[in-house]
């Protein structure tokens, strides 16, 4: 069916209308980032800086006992063994929910599913206690550990998209030689790339954007990440919006590469999963 | 030695799904085996059991001389090719085919000099670097061969490989498949519902239904032997056609009499052994060749009279359905005989081809 000139006309209008919505507070971050502090909450509010101020940035980079560079270190010491770890894990633990035959798969599937049901909040104190009798409080074992062994919601992704991949594909794989392992390397995650690509963004996003855990974990600033950092600039005394504006945009990069480089992948990966799950 | 054993074979799935029951077979080295029947009878799990991707309930089975129930799929010297192709989508051609090589860590130049041989008996080598979506259906067919072919197995096992493919296609990937088992003389073990493939190309056809093997026999014998009333139906097309009728036994002569409407008198082993049958209800089989439309003043002692309801032109035969008191009757006849849908006319059974079953055991009782 083709659709009328009109309805394209209208349905581009509203299109834009939305994206709007959505970018308004982004381009309302960029361009504050440029203020100086008075201009920011002048009134009323101006659209754009009358003297666009660079300094904004230079001053975060090397505001505070370490760089935000340094920071920006701290936070992938964090965030890339939650994301490789997480993923090998909860690939391994999808493959066997998906694929082998054990007493009380589904269960134990359900099981942890339902973990997913559970508030972080309820687990938050549990969890500091034991890790503070571990004597790990102030490393960043606290952070990692908890989603490098695999998260339900990555097991569970997983799984379905595990599911999807043809079994004779696999009974090829046994005739070709290979065991369950070598399965799982060489067939099922080259065949997975789509969906690990979109998991580890949401990964990186889930693990690079915590604020909560490092701030309940991290007690000396040099361990400090991206995330604390920016909330440094808030204190008791002063909030300084101009730098905050500026260190979020920042902070915002990683993100932005990541997604852009994993682009292609994480839309392949919804249409597929929404496709054949 | 790669002959098959099958001594008392069961496949039994959990919720006490009978798949194959009882099954003894041998298949000899380098015969062309095919397995055929209905889906769902247990021909696919046969061939399973064989590659390993079954466990077997009970029963012993020998690869060669080597009791392999309990051998890993990759120890039992089996190459297999599946319905669907099963091709590694995301490495290229040479990788799918060098992938099981790899791993029994064959050194770098052999597995090349394999490849690049099996790639140019089956005409692929310009696609070796191409990845499997690239490839058409037969062309992925041939890498699906390929890969089985570089090991060098002693027991092919093919599973519908042609069903994927157009009828124009499959019917040229036939004759090769034939060339090909001659060429690589291993045994060949090929699963397939079409029952033209299984007819065209197996030394020995084995017909299974509900997990039963039916019957094992040469294309030929099949056709003209059928061992009980399934065989005969599913052997053939169109399919034979079956009538009930009553033997009697009058004046030391044997008859069938077809519900009173027309009836023959048999003569030398029919009449013998259909006697004791005397009082009984048989089913007859006649294959639709074998029931001719006489030219006028043709004589026949089997005779009978049939409406015509439809004809189908084949090109060189028509198919030519038939009510014959009620009965429905498929003839098959050379293209220049003519008919007339809607008319009546004569038809003449071949009664030296009329096939007789017990109508209780569906065992032949004569051919």
């Amino acid at each position: 069916m083709k659709q009328s000139r009109r309805s394209i006309i209208i349905s581009y209008i509203i299109l834009a209308f939305a994206t709007a919505i959505v970018l308004l507070p982004f381009f309302w971050m960029l361009v504050s980032s440029f203020k100086s502090q008075r201009e920011l909450f002048a009134y009323p509010p101006k659209f754009f800086p009358s003297v666009w101020k660079w300094e904004n940035y230079r001053q975060v980079l090397n505001a505070g006992r370490i760089t935000f560079f340094e920071m920006f270190l701290n936070s992938m010491k964090v965030t890339i063994p939650v994301v490789v770890f997480n993923i090998i894990f909860s690939s391994l633990a999808a493959y066997a929910f998906a694929r082998i035959e054990f007493p009380f798969r589904k269960f134990l599937f359900m099981l942890f599913i339902s973990s997913m049901m559970i508030p972080s909040a309820v687990t938050m104190i549990p969890r500091f206690l034991l890790f503070s009798n571990l004597k790990l409080v102030d490393t960043y074992a606290p952070l990692i550990l908890p989603s490098a062994f695999g998260t339900a919601f990555s097991i569970f992704l997983l799984r379905q998209f595990f599911m999807t991949i043809p079994v004779d594909l696999e009974e090829a794989a046994v005739i070709d030689g290979c065991g369950k392992l070598r399965i799982w390397a060489t067939i099922m995650l080259p065949l997975s790339k789509p969906i690990i690509a979109t998991l580890g963004v949401f990964l990186f996003q889930g693990s690079y954007n915590d604020f909560m855990n490092p701030l309940i974990y991290l007690n000396t600033d040099t361990k400090f990440t991206v995330q604390l950092g920016l909330a440094s600039f808030r204190n008791s005394f002063s909030t300084r919006y101009d730098l905050i504006m500026a260190g979020s945009m920042l902070a915002l990069i990683p993100v932005l590469v990541i997604y852009i480089l994993c682009q292609k992948y994480i839309v392949r990966g919804i249409v597929m999963s929404g496709l054949k799950g | 030695m790669a002959s098959i054993t099958f001594k008392n074979v069961s496949k039994v799935y959990p919720g006490d799904v009978k798949a194959v029951t009882d099954l003894n077979l041998e298949i000899k080295d380098k015969e062309f085996v095919i397995l055929v029947g209905p889906s769902g009878c247990g021909k696919s799990t046969t061939l399973r059991m064989i590659a390993g991707l079954e466990e077997i309930t009970q029963g012993e089975l020998y690869i060669g001389d080597r009791l392999v129930n309990d051998v890993h799929p990759k120890d039992r010297d089996i190459a297999m090719v599946f319905q669907n192709y099963a091709l590694y989508p995301h490495m290229t051609v040479y990788k799918n085919m060098a992938f099981g090589l790899q791993l029994r860590k064959v050194p770098k130049d052999e597995i090349k000099r394999r490849v690049t041989e099996v790639a140019k008996i089956l005409d692929i080598e310009h696609l070796l670097d191409r990845k499997p979506k690239a490839l058409s259906g037969g062309q992925r067919q041939r890498v699906a061969l390929g890969r089985a072919m570089v090991r060098n197995p002693q027991v092919f096992l093919l599973d519908e490989p042609l069903s994927n493919l157009d009828a124009k296609l499959r019917t040229a990937m036939r004759s090769e498949l034939i060339k090909l088992h001659k060429r690589l003389e291993t045994t060949f073990v090929y699963v397939t519902h079409d029952q033209i493939e299984a007819m065209t190309m197996g030394d020995r056809i084995v017909v299974m239904n509900d997990g039963f093997m039916q019957q094992v026999d040469t294309p030929q014998n099949l056709y003209n032997y059928p061992a009980n009333l399934f065989v005969a139906g599913f052997i053939g097309a169109p399919q034979m056609n079956f009538l009930d009728a009553i033997v009697k036994v009058e004046g030391g002569e044997t008859i069938v009499d077809f519900s009173g409407n027309y009836q023959f008198t048999l003569t030398g082993e029919k009449a013998h052994k259909l006697k004791p049958y005397a009082g009984k209800v048989v089913v007859a089989g006649i294959r639709p060749e074998n029931i001719k439309i006489p030219e006028a003043g043709e004589l026949s002692d089997y005779k009978t009279k049939a409406l015509v309801e439809i004809t189908e032109l084949m090109g060189s035969e028509i198919y030519v359905y038939l009510d014959c008191y009620g009965e429905k009757l498929i003839c098959r006849t050379p293209s220049d005989t003519i008919v007339t849908p809607d008319s009546r006319i004569e038809i003449a059974f071949d009664i030296n081809k009329m096939h007789f079953f017990d109508k209780e055991t569906e065992k032949a009782i004569c051919h």
